[in-house]
């Protein structure tokens, strides 16, 4: 599939295998909900193509334009709110699918039964929704979607209305349903990407920041949203021979990491390319003044704020954060606005292409 | 939040009270001066007499011969404001409106240019033998032309608080268009709908100006209830004033079936907490 949405700045290309799941996580406002509505006929591209299995959804490039109706697309979508049709019962919400697509009520309620009891729910079956709780409902929703035969399960952040003891349990739901299935799932928890999906993709204002197997991206993070779900700081730059060099000037000292060269690639030095320098806050220790010792990266910065984070401190400052201990944050008298040193060993940067 | 609801704060100041309590006076009065006026001991034979019957008989048939137009027409009309977007979309809602805030009297003028037979259309219709003014026809047309905007708003209303999304969920189900209108659409909307024929029904009911100039005052053709009162007042005000209180015993009773209080509506077509006040409020 490939799409653009002039209006939105939204432009998109992405393939799915058969039976495969995508994780497409990214800012608010960055088009994953755009990108959910392309492919479910929802809203219309000004341009871009798009098969499923030999099946045109839309060809918009070529002189006659193609526009497949979303009741055409087989391509269920499983919003943030269950969005169960409230004036029917569970059963007749799970049975909707199937009788539009021209099933008897029989057996489309036989077929609903069915799916209702694959999600858990199949005591529900009389309720109305608004008898039903959140995660209740959201199974019910699954079991609606899924009783539809979609060949694309289309998921906007079906986990993000849920209370914290729901989730884990749709979550695994998800995990069982969506084996060997053909989903997008936009998501704001890594542990859904990690989870549920086998490749993730990231966008950022409209475009594809990164996408790549989910363990890979959140191992190497190249774009800052990454970075951000895999609690890394990530500096941007070229590589030099020793590490990065960023557009301000800014040296960062670090390693080459050899493990994510293409295999077959050969040359280790990649001097010269625009990469990357990741380190966890962790790695980040706090000076009031400058240290200069065994080769280490020595930054001047200003603090922006202090947070908890588990038993640490998070300390923020120039778009970079370092973990340290609350004793440490007390004997360095840490505020914001005050100016302290990220000292960083060179042996805890990670520099790799981006 | 329950913050404002129930016995909490509500920041309504006392004189606010008091202005409001001569509104309502003001509103009540003159139906209790009314209902004062009644001759009840001739109440019975006055209100049954044979052509104060065959008035309020015609009323409720023309009544609801003109609702059910407001649904058929007013359903789309409705549909079309408020999920489409096209050019003239805001000159179309203003012009649908507008029999709201027209003299009725106006209306009829006009409809007896349209239907009359020197009208646009009543010259062909009175070639094909059809003659529509001065008919009963004539009350249900007139009556639909000043009841199909209050339908419309009612619906217009509940159709954007409803939202488009349970609709598109329906289509990503597979639902064609057609199904996702009559299974989800209108079942969601359906108080709305409710409330949008009783009014459309009760503006019929109340219905003169129109009526009088474009179907004229023919008994048990075209007089319907109010142009009975207007017509019994010069010659037996009594009976006029039995009849009006008809008028207003129906009218409380529709008013009470439509505005009963949010949590006695139909609770199947209520979504979640919030959106039930919401989609009421829209119905309004």
């Amino acid at each position: 599939m490939q799409a653009t949405v002039r209006a939105r700045g939204f432009d998109v290309g992405l393939s799915l295998a058969p039976g495969e799941t995508v994780a497409v996580m990214g800012p608010n406002g960055a088009g994953k909900s755009t990108l959910l509505s392309v492919v479910a006929g929802l809203l219309r591209p000004d341009s871009g193509r798009s098969v499923i299995d030999g099946k045109v959804l839309f060809d918009l490039d070529g002189g006659a334009s193609v526009w497949t109706a979303p009741h055409h697309r087989r391509t269920a979508l499983l919003a943030q709110e269950p969005l169960l049709f409230p004036h029917l019962s569970a059963l007749e919400n799970v049975a909707f699918g199937p009788r539009s697509a021209g099933t008897a009520r029989k057996a489309a309620r036989e077929s609903a039964r069915e799916w209702l009891a694959a999600v858990d729910a199949g005591d529900l079956e009389a309720r109305r929704p608004a008898e039903l709780s959140g995660g209740q409902a959201q199974r019910v929703a699954v079991a609606r979607a899924l009783a539809a035969n979609p060949e694309v399960l289309l998921l906007d952040e079906p986990m993000a209305a849920l209370d914290i003891h729901a989730a884990p349990l749709l979550r695994r739901l998800l995990k069982k349903v969506l084996a060997g299935r053909r989903a997008i799932i936009i998501t704001h928890d890594v542990l859904d990407a990690l989870m549920l999906a086998d490749r993730v993709i990231i966008l950022e204002g409209g475009k594809i920041a990164e996408e790549g197997p989910t363990r890979q991206v959140l191992q190497r993070p190249r774009s800052r949203f990454a970075a951000g779900l895999a609690g890394l700081n990530l500096i941007p730059g070229t590589i030099t021979a020793t590490g990065i060099r960023t557009t301000e000037g800014l040296e960062v000292a670090g390693h080459q990491d050899e493990d994510l060269l293409p295999v077959g690639s050969g040359e280790p030095n990649m001097a010269g390319q625009p990469g990357v320098a990741a380190f966890p806050p962790s790695a980040v220790s706090v000076f009031l003044s400058d240290a200069h010792g065994s080769p280490r990266n020595s930054f001047p910065v200003t603090v922006t704020d202090l947070e908890q984070h588990g038993d640490q401190i998070r300390v923020r400052a120039g778009g970079m954060s370092a973990d340290i201990t609350p004793a440490a944050s007390a004997d360095l008298g840490l505020a914001p606005g005050m100016t302290v040193h990220f000292v960083i060993k060179a042996a805890a940067v990670a520099v790799y292409p981006a | 939040m329950d913050l404002g609801r129930g016995s909490g704060y509500h920041g309504v100041p006392r004189w606010v009270y008091a202005i409001a309590a001569a509104g309502g006076v003001f509103v009540l009065l003159p139906l209790a001066a009314m209902a004062a006026r009644v001759n009840w001991p001739q109440f019975i034979p006055l209100v049954t007499s044979e052509s104060s019957l065959t008035a309020l008989g015609l009323s409720l048939r023309t009544s609801a011969a003109s609702t059910a137009l407001c649904i058929i027409f007013g359903v789309p009309l409705a549909l079309v404001l408020a999920r489409s977007s096209f050019p003239g979309q805001r000159l179309l809602r203003a012009f649908v409106l507008l029999p709201l805030v027209l003299p009725p009297v106006v209306g009829g003028i006009a409809l007896l240019y349209t239907f009359g037979r020197q009208g646009l259309l009543g010259r062909s219709l009175e070639a094909a033998g059809i003659q529509i003014a001065f008919s009963t026809t004539a009350v249900v047309l007139a009556q639909t032309f000043v009841a199909l905007p209050f339908l419309v708003v009612s619906l217009e209303g509940a159709l954007r608080t409803a939202g488009g999304r349970y609709e598109a969920v329906a289509a990503t189900l597979g639902a064609r268009p057609t199904t996702v209108l009559r299974r989800v659409t209108v079942p969601l909307v359906l108080p709305g709908l409710a409330s949008g024929a009783v009014l459309s029904f009760a503006r019929s009911l109340g219905e003169f100006g129109a009526t009088l100039t474009f179907a004229g005052s023919l008994q048990g053709v075209t007089r319907t209830l109010p142009l009975e009162i207007y017509l019994q007042r010069e010659t037996d005000a009594d009976a006029a004033v039995a009849l009006s209180l008809v008028l207003v015993a129906v009218a409380v009773t529709v008013v009470g079936l439509t505005y009963r209080r949010p949590g006695q509506k139909d609770q199947r077509s209520v979504p979640a907490g919030g959106t039930a006040s919401g989609r009421m409020d829209g119905a309004r």
